[in-house]
């Protein structure tokens, strides 16, 4: 056909046309997300957008009054399984020794910038007024499950332990090492006093009507409400006061924490 | 006769020029295109953690309305699947499986173009977006307080009578594609005032207000917000349902900017400098 060197022009011609405008475009998406790869490793740009984490810190302690309860639930609106996440089943030896004892030689300690130094066994903090909520456990991945905790209100034991005056933080220390690795992987977390002294701060041994499973943190986990999953941490064994969160693992106050996640978790 | 026809007849003197976004509404504009731009990929990135959205106060894993994952063929390939309710649909090469960066397919909510950061990062992308809402938040409210206090809502955004009235006329004229000129081109007709309203009344406060009940401390401040969503795990989806919204509102913004004349319009929200197309009666009037 006689048209059909023209047609063929064209259609290069549209084809050539086609690849340079999804070359174009390629590279241009390609610039962008370099661009924003680049500068959410870069220590400058990581600073600026952690200055949003103050913002939102003292936003939300200057609505939150400081005995505000979280939303409490129903019996009824508790989730069917409840999920288990970050450690489920740790292996440390210590921790193995204690499961196979029942945690009958567990002990909890509450030390550092206190006036009397405590070592609580479980029987102990049972023997404690304790408190029951059915409360909203919303992790950092977007999902939420409901559960019912008792436990003892964490401000009992601390006024009972007496804070000294430079007191700032409370630490948990953890009996579980995340990802396997050595001291620098065990977990802890840290809260301000606000949340020590909060009514539904307290430290769990019972979750729905039982004691507290080995996936949930057994022997006793901390519920801390009005903060994200993390915050709430599990196989506890040592609770520590301190002037400041400097000194402890990576110096950010938590597992995540060091790893990038924000340490005010209400958002 | 369309309504551009009836006020161009009118004998209404139309200026050539119009001087019509302020300096405020054109700083607004921009930050907040480009806040929404990364609350949408730090967004998806985020949304990645958990790629299900449920209904109610907490997670039902077993029964989620949306879910985007990977399944395994019976050759053992990579497939991608994007569940609604009950039925799924195979979506590999763009939700649930799509390709790395060297061509391998990977098993993935989004391909790594649709997020903030490229590679799969919840803390930095929850970094992005937390400064982000809080620029949306604080841009919008100096939006919407100075465009109440000098009138700009109350007389160029919201519905008049007519506007009313001239609604079945303007969508047919948005089906041919027919653009106001002359005197009509310089208000905002209705559906154009329907479309930026949804966007400053509904769509940006309910992503605002959904996002805030995401978080345990702002349900303990303000209970109202979980009761008035239908629970924290209906918030995430709504947040979903709302960031997709004014997806579709960017496009048809898109679509409409290059039919009406894209450098004008461009012009006019950088400069605030609009030139109002003739009409063929001012022609005929000169």
């Amino acid at each position: 056909m006689s048209d059909a060197p023209i047609l063929s022009q064209i259609r290069t011609a549209a084809l050539a046309r086609r690849n340079w405008l999804k070359a174009g475009l390629a590279s241009l998406g390609g610039l962008w997300l370099a661009g924003c790869d680049q500068l959410s490793n870069n220590a400058t740009a990581i600073k600026v957008l952690e200055s949003a984490e103050g913002l939102t810190r003292r936003a939300q302690r200057l609505v939150l009054s400081p005995g505000q309860l979280a939303p409490e639930f129903k019996p009824g609106d508790i989730s069917p399984n409840f999920k288990a996440n970050g450690s489920v089943d740790p292996q440390d030896t210590a921790y193995r020794a204690h499961v196979a004892n029942g945690f009958a030689d567990w002990r909890l300690s509450i030390e550092g910038l206190v006036q009397h130094p405590m070592k609580l066994s479980l029987a102990d903090l049972k023997a404690r007024k304790s408190r029951t909520q059915i409360t909203r456990h919303d992790c950092v991945e977007g999902w939420s499950c409901i559960g019912q905790w008792t436990g003892a209100p964490l401000a009992d034991l601390i006024r009972e332990a007496g804070l000294k005056p430079e007191a700032k933080f409370l630490v948990f220390h953890c009996m579980d090492t995340m990802g396997g690795g050595g001291e620098d992987n065990r977990y802890y977390e840290s809260i301000a006093l606000a949340d020590v002294f909060h009514p539904q701060t307290i430290l769990a041994y019972e979750m729905n009507g039982a004691p507290l499973a080995v996936p949930h943190g057994a022997p006793v986990r901390l519920r801390v409400e009005r903060h994200l999953g993390y915050k709430q941490a599990k196989y506890l064994e040592r609770i520590e006061a301190v002037a400041s969160l400097e000194g402890l693992h990576g110096g950010k106050g938590g597992y995540w924490p060091d790893r990038g996640y924000e340490w005010y978790a209400g958002i | 006769m369309t309504a551009a026809d009836a006020n161009a007849a009118s004998g209404t003197e139309v200026p050539d020029r119009l001087y019509r976004h302020s300096g405020l509404t054109r700083a607004t504009h921009w930050i907040n295109a480009l806040s929404l731009f990364v609350l949408l990929l730090s967004g998806l990135n985020i949304f990645m953690a958990e790629p299900g959205l449920f209904i109610g106060q907490y997670a039902d894993f077993d029964h989620p309305a949306v879910r985007i994952f990977a399944a395994h063929g019976a050759g053992g390939q990579l497939i991608g699947v994007t569940q609604i309710g009950d039925s799924q649909i195979i979506t590999t090469g763009f939700l649930g499986v799509s390709n790395n960066a060297t061509g391998h397919p990977v098993a993935r909510t989004w391909p790594t173009w649709m997020t903030l950061p490229s590679y799969r990062d919840l803390a930095t992308a929850r970094r992005w977006h937390f400064f982000f809402a809080w620029m949306l938040v604080l841009n919008g409210a100096a939006y919407l307080a100075w465009n109440t206090y000098v009138r700009h809502i109350q007389k160029d955004l919201w519905l008049t009578a007519e506007d009313v009235k001239a609604i079945p006329q303007s969508v047919v004229d948005h089906i041919r594609l027919r653009h106001p000129t002359g005197l009509a081109a310089t208000r905002y007709n209705v559906l154009q005032k329907l479309a930026y309203l949804a966007v400053i009344l509904v769509l940006v406060p309910g992503m605002v207000l959904t996002g805030l009940t995401m978080s345990p401390g702002m349900d303990a401040a303000l209970p109202v917000l979980p009761w008035v969503f239908g629970g924290r795990q209906t918030a995430r989806t709504l947040h979903f349902l709302f960031a997709w919204g004014l997806v579709l509102f960017f496009i048809v913004h898109m679509v409409e900017m290059v039919l009406a004349g894209p450098v004008n319009e461009l012009t006019s929200i950088i400069t605030g400098w609009y030139r109002v197309p003739k009409s063929h009666s001012d022609h005929g009037a000169a």
